[in-house]
């Protein structure tokens, strides 16, 4: 046991953390995306498990082509708005249940990924020899850049969803039945948002592998239970600073946080010594508990469990 | 303004649970009409009232509304002409939106919904004069979420929502039944000041067989999918409790020891 504390190095974590956070705001942009179809529309959209992907191998390929980084990442944005508007048509037009429709897409998407990729599991794209937005060789940039990624985004998100449009598409993951009696058309709202949540979500894939220098067909496996980690720990750390007075902005520059921080966990975990093949296990069961927290704290107030403990009937 | 051509629905056609619920309803509104609508369990009152605003496609007839033929048009599409409120104080506005930026979404019920701001300055300042005249306190909590109003308030503000933009057609479904006696009689003393006020053509489902005498100016019963008694004017005026489920035994072939039978 004082053999593992003493193979521990606090420089080494202490080394670690710029680099935590930059990943962390990157996992948090893409938070951003899934907070439109899990907290607005209502949907648990399990597209982005591909379409993160997705967004990482156009940007890669485009950019190996030639294009420079941002044309590239503005087609990785298109490309992860048609893998929503996919989902979204299945939902919407074939009546597939929109979890369902979700995990169709993500599957067909690890095909035409590969595809995209030339057929080959992954692709580097060296900081070298292309100019890149940003890379984990200069750490400092990447926190510049992604933060300034996040507040560009959190303020067009700010005011899209004040806007007519924006304002419909919450009122139909709110309240669908109000909201074609309203004369909102909730399917067209659906497809909107599940296409905008995975235009952020392929733009935090392309800016995740200029970061690391690389895609891999494999980087958005569990994107969907890591965005909403971030969701959730943003939004229980918000509501616990700030109350009442967490408006829609403080919320979504909350969601980027919950991302860094969840990166932060992360890389303390790895600090110790966890293998890092069971680090999927760890995210899971950490969301599994934030997702439990607002359940568990209900049974408190009210449950059937109460009475047992004050001796009620258990047999009757 | 409402005309409803021999209207035919079955629900669950060719199963077990086949239910015709609409037979060649027809069923003719006149302008500023504020017609009462009673009936027992399953009678098709409320399938009238989800034909009109579209909830799902009929099987047969036509459904014209000031002139405008919606038979085609599926709800969100008609919802420019028609206000409702329904039973459930939960299904008329939205509990996690604030309570100005419900009445902003009414307020552009069936328009373009565009990239301009959800709710101006100048509509706030409109609303907080219109929900002072609900006398409930309301203007005071305008960016309150309306999951935090009680079922009374809600439904105050879905009646105002309704009639924002003034509907041609204003579809009450049981909107009082989810209340307690004393806040249902001052939701339906708001509904006919709304009414009046804005001479709005009103059709009323009530489960009270006292409401549906007391308010409008005309009442139908409805009974196994169409309309078996239409009164109006002076005989609507006379009528009693009694008088009613005379009518209803007569006319459905079925005697009734209580209003409760009909109208539970």
């Amino acid at each position: 046991m004082s053999a593992y504390f003493a193979s521990l190095n606090i420089l080494k974590l202490a080394k670690n953390l710029p680099g935590g956070v930059s990943q962390g705001i990157i996992w948090g942009i893409m938070a951003l995306g899934i907070y439109i179809t899990f907290r607005l529309l209502d949907v648990a959209d399990l597209t982005v498990d591909g379409s993160f992907t997705t967004g990482g191998a156009v940007t890669v390929m485009l950019i190996l082509a030639g294009w420079p980084a941002w044309a590239a990442i503005l087609v990785a944005i298109l490309a992860g708005m048609v893998a929503g508007l996919i989902t979204g048509l299945l939902h919407t037009k074939l009546g597939i249940p929109a979890i369902l429709a979700g995990i169709l897409t993500q599957l067909s998407l690890y095909s035409i990924n590969l595809r995209i990729m030339g057929m080959s599991a992954n692709k580097a794209v060296s900081v070298d020899k292309y100019g890149l937005l940003l890379s984990s060789r200069n750490i400092p940039k990447a926190i510049l850049i992604g933060a300034i990624f996040a507040l560009a985004l959190i303020s067009v998100m700010y005011w899209y969803f004040g806007t007519e449009q924006g304002s419909a598409i919450r009122a139909t993951g709110n309240n669908p039945h109000m909201s074609r009696a309203l004369g909102i058309n909730i399917n067209a709202m659906k497809v909107l948002g599940l296409s905008l949540s995975n235009g952020i979500v392929a733009l935090a894939g392309g800016l995740m592998s200029q970061y690391q220098g690389f895609v891999d067909i494999n980087m958005g496996r569990g994107a969907i239970v890591i965005g909403l980690a971030a969701v959730i720990i943003g939004e229980v750390i918000g509501n616990a600073l700030l109350g009442k007075h967490l408006n829609f902005y403080g919320t979504l520059v909350f969601v980027v946080l919950g991302g860094v921080l969840y990166y932060l966990v992360i890389i303390l975990v790895l600090w110790l010594k966890l293998n890092s093949n069971d680090l999927k296990l760890f995210t899971a069961v950490i969301v599994a508990l934030f997702l439990a927290v607002p359940y568990l704290r209900s049974q408190r107030i009210s449950s059937f469990a109460k009475f047992r403990k004050k001796g009620a009937d258990r047999n009757a | 303004m409402l005309d409803l051509q021999n209207v035919s629905k079955t629900f669950n056609p060719g199963t077990i649970n086949e239910k015709r619920a609409l037979h060649n309803l027809s069923l003719h509104l006149e302008p500023g009409d504020f017609v009462t609508v009673i009936g027992g369990n399953g009678a098709g009152k409320s399938t009238m009232l989800n034909a009109i605003a579209g909830v799902w496609p009929i099987d047969e007839g036509r459904i014209l509304l000031d002139e405008h033929d919606v038979t085609a048009l599926p709800e969100h599409k008609r919802a420019w002409l028609i206000g409702r409120v329904f039973q459930d104080p939960m299904m008329g506005t939205a509990p996690n939106m604030q309570l100005v930026e419900n009445l902003a979404l009414a307020r552009r019920r069936g328009q373009k919904r565009g990239l301009s701001w959800g709710v101006t300055k100048e509509e706030t300042a409109e609303y907080y004069e219109q929900l002072k005249t609900l006398g409930l306190g309301l203007e005071e909590r305008m960016t309150v979420k309306v999951g935090l109003l009680s079922g009374g308030q809600r439904q105050a503000l879905t009646l105002l929502m309704a009639s924002l933009r003034q509907p041609k057609l204003l579809l009450l479904d049981e909107h009082t039944a989810a209340l307690d006696p004393a806040t249902a009689a001052k939701v339906l003393e708001l509904s006919d000041a709304i009414v009046a006020e804005n001479k709005l053509t009103t059709l009323m489902i009530t489960h009270n067989m006292g409401d549906a005498i007391r308010h409008g100016n005309r009442l139908i019963m409805m009974d196994k999918g169409h309309v078996i008694l239409d009164v109006s004017g002076e005989e609507k005026a006379h009528l009693t409790r009694q008088d009613l489920m005379d009518k209803f035994a007569e006319l459905s072939g079925t005697q009734v020891e209580s209003d409760e039978m009909l109208l539970s």
